[in-house]
């Protein structure tokens, strides 16, 4: 076999990505981006170097946490990885993840763990023509970016028409635009969450998929769980919600210490010990699972590497200033805004809160979404919201409109200035939660690096 | 005691903007002056009533929820909507809710028939989806001199007035009706339509007064400590670059 690294489209992608490095501005997806434009079948060629293949996760929450639960059962088992960098999930991404991973007659991996972005879910899944492909949630998000759901939801019925017979494919069987998507195809590992306890008492404010993916008909829900996802039935067409075959069972959920639940798949139980918050982590534990189960793990595999997990970048991440308690709880789209702060309704007392704001493109440029977001569950526990970013001041208002005294709000849109008017306002013992969007949280993680309180600030 | 009695149009369907933002400030902003505040969802095949409500709302929603409720507006609401129109009730249309008012709404080859409580077209181009910040610049009577409303606005939808019809407000920054008269919304007395979402009331506070102003016919409010409103409609100014 010749080396790949003598081509010279890969010669000179490796040779930007080693510049960017020494640069100090680490691996970006600036590299694969060079080569698919240099080589448009790159990934395929080589992804195809993989012994292994490649497994692929897709979803509007929990793309990244999932991939870490992944790859936590995965090297457990002692299987090597290539995997993506946390938000580089773009083709570039997988590109530059596989460039990097390249060494004389192979890999430095057997087995390529991606996750990847709703839109190019399409063009990498036809690419990479993975072994597994996971497909789990699609919430309202950044519609500036990414027009309607519905939009992505048929995009997505062509990708799963398009994959390979021989892809194993996993989905949600509590949303219903995902679970849908099995609708013509055999064999799907349907996975879902199992426990009436866990149920909220309606659809939440921002519930997306509320009206039959078939036929328009509302949706009746026997449970709600999270969002739109939940145990549902179309009155008119019949369509429901399809028998989970992997399950999570008697879930406790214990704030921001982590939840406790049974995994079931067929004859099979394993208890695990998330150290991970909220419904939304069981969710994406149920993800990695199904996504280790398609790869011919087992589920003892599963609940082990689900236990030795770390926090991904932000994701309910602590970090100690001082003797102060920061938690970094990252918050993207009303979904998820509504499971940190139903996360943090769990934890006794009246919070101190960082709200951090921002409008970038990453974040979307639209900030709608926060009128979205049900604030109003967590601002009877607010003593003190600090806001802060691009758009400081748009989401005190939305604080004081849930509920919070305008004299508990503060706003202070330079990023450092509010970080420690919130850190010397904390009660002795209390933590402070950071609640950020996505570039948010790298500007709050620099900020904390730049003052040695992080190591790395793209750990 | 005053109340404003406020109906949600297809609160389901039509809310893809987080068009509670602006139920949430004219219920708050009533609450505070102590005017009783009602708000009622009517949805598709629900039958309207033409004088119960003083302010009309109708939001933003996704492309097929928007068909839905077109031929339901025009089949079962519209006689009550123009009734209410007449005697000068308030109607607030936003995004997808605007396209709604006119006559028609043109998606490729078909035709979606409108409302018609004004004199508008929409045509759904090939073009890119219009997309951004915008700030409009607004006359509007009670209020001193022009004013300054700011939003965000996603449409892939031209909206072309007609000839004796006056757009709400003149573009400052961003696209506005079609990307190109300049024009943004529509006014014709208490009906109001326009592209700007975001939502667009907690951008515009003293915009919801004025709504609420005219749906109960006062002159003028009791004042309300406004701070963190003011900031607000800064920094949607400020990210619109007005």
């Amino acid at each position: 076999m010749t080396d790949p690294r003598l081509d010279p489209r890969i010669a000179l992608a490796r040779g930007v990505a080693g510049v960017l490095r020494l640069g100090g501005r680490g691996a970006t997806s600036l590299p694969g981006r060079l080569l698919m434009r240099l080589d448009r079948g790159a990934l395929a060629r080589l992804s195809g170097r993989l012994p292994q293949g490649s497994a692929v996760i897709s979803a509007t929450n929990g793309k990244t946490t999932t991939a870490a639960m992944a790859a936590s059962i995965l090297t457990g088992a002692g299987v090597r990885l290539v995997h993506n960098r946390a938000g580089a999930n773009m083709a570039g991404g997988v590109a530059s993840a596989l460039l990097e991973a390249l060494r004389r007659g192979g890999m430095t991996g057997e087995l390529g763990l991606f996750e990847v972005d709703e839109f190019w879910l399409e063009q990498v899944v036809g690419e990479l023509a993975p072994r597994a492909l996971v497909l789990s949630n699609l919430f309202r998000d950044q519609l500036d970016r990414y027009g309607e759901l519905e939009t992505i939801a048929d995009r997505w019925v062509q990708v799963v028409e398009g994959a390979p017979a021989d892809t194993a494919l996993a989905l949600n069987a509590d949303d219903p635009l995902i679970a849908d998507l099995g609708r013509s195809r055999s064999g799907v590992l349907y996975f879902g969450v199992e426990d009436p306890t866990v149920a909220l008492p309606g659809l939440e404010h921002a519930s997306d998929s509320k009206h039959c993916r078939r036929c328009g008909t509302p949706y009746r829900y026997e449970a709600v769980y999270l969002g739109h996802l939940g145990v549902y039935r179309c009155p008119n067409c019949g369509a429901e919600r399809p028998q989970p075959t992997l399950a999570a069972e008697r879930v406790e959920l214990r704030g921001l210490r982590g939840a406790r639940f049974d995994l079931r798949h067929g004859q099979h139980r394993a208890a695990v010990e998330l150290p991970l918050p909220g419904l939304y982590n069981v969710y994406n534990a149920l993800s990695a699972t199904a996504l280790a189960l398609s790869l011919g793990r087992s589920l003892a595999e599963a609940a082990a590497g689900l236990e030795r997990v770390k926090p991904a970048f932000g994701r309910a991440e602590t970090v100690m200033i001082g003797e102060r308690r920061l938690a970094i709880l990252l918050v993207k789209n009303p979904a998820g805004a509504n499971e940190v702060a139903r996360t943090l309704t769990l934890e006794a007392g009246e919070h101190d809160l960082l709200g951090i704001l921002n409008d970038k493109v990453a974040d979307g440029r639209d900030v709608s979404w926060i009128w979205d977001a049900d604030f109003e569950v967590l601002a009877p526990r607010i003593r003190r919201a600090t806001c802060t970013g691009t758009r400081a001041a748009e989401l005190g208002l939305r604080l004081k409109y849930a509920g919070v005294p305008p004299a508990r709000i503060r706003v202070e849109p330079a990023l450092d200035a509010a970080l420690d008017a919130a850190l010397a306002g904390l009660p002795d013992g209390r933590p402070l939660y950071a609640v950020p969007t996505y570039t948010a949280m790298l500007s709050l993680r620099e900020l904390l690096a730049a003052r040695g309180q992080v190591r790395d600030s793209f750990a | 005691m005053a109340e404003l009695r406020v109906c949600a149009l297809y609160p389901d369907l039509m809310n893809i903007y987080a068009d509670r933002g602006n139920m949430l400030m004219l219920q708050w902003r009533c609450a505070w002056r102590k005017i009783g505040f009602r708000l009622v969802g009517v949805g598709l095949g629900d039958e309207l009533s033409s004088d119960e409500h003083d302010l009309f709302y109708i939001g933003g929603g996704q492309d097929r929820d928007q068909l839905l409720c077109a031929r339901d507006l025009v089949e079962v609401k519209s006689g009550a909507l123009h009734a209410a129109a007449e005697r000068g009730a308030v109607v607030l249309a936003v995004c997808g809710g605007y396209q709604l008012l006119g006559h028609a709404y043109v998606l490729g080859a078909q035709e979606v028939a409108g409302v018609g409580l004004v004199d508008l077209r929409t045509v759904r181009e090939e073009g890119p989806r219009l997309i951004g910040n915008v700030a409009i610049e607004v006359e509007l009577d009670g209020e001193p001199g022009p004013r300054v409303l700011a939003g965000f606005e996603n449409h892939g939808g031209r909206t072309v007035l007609g000839p004796g019809e006056q757009p709400l407000g003149r573009v400052l920054r961003g696209n506005g009706n079609d990307g190109a008269s300049g024009q943004e919304g529509v006014r014709r007395g208490n009906v109001i339509g326009t592209y700007l979402h975001g939502p667009l009331l907690p951008k515009n506070a003293w915009f919801a007064d004025w709504l609420i102003r005219r749906a109960l016919g006062l002159d003028a409010l009791e004042p309300l400590d406004d701070e963190l409103e003011r900031q607000a409609h800064l920094s949607a100014r400020r990210a619109a670059g007005v």
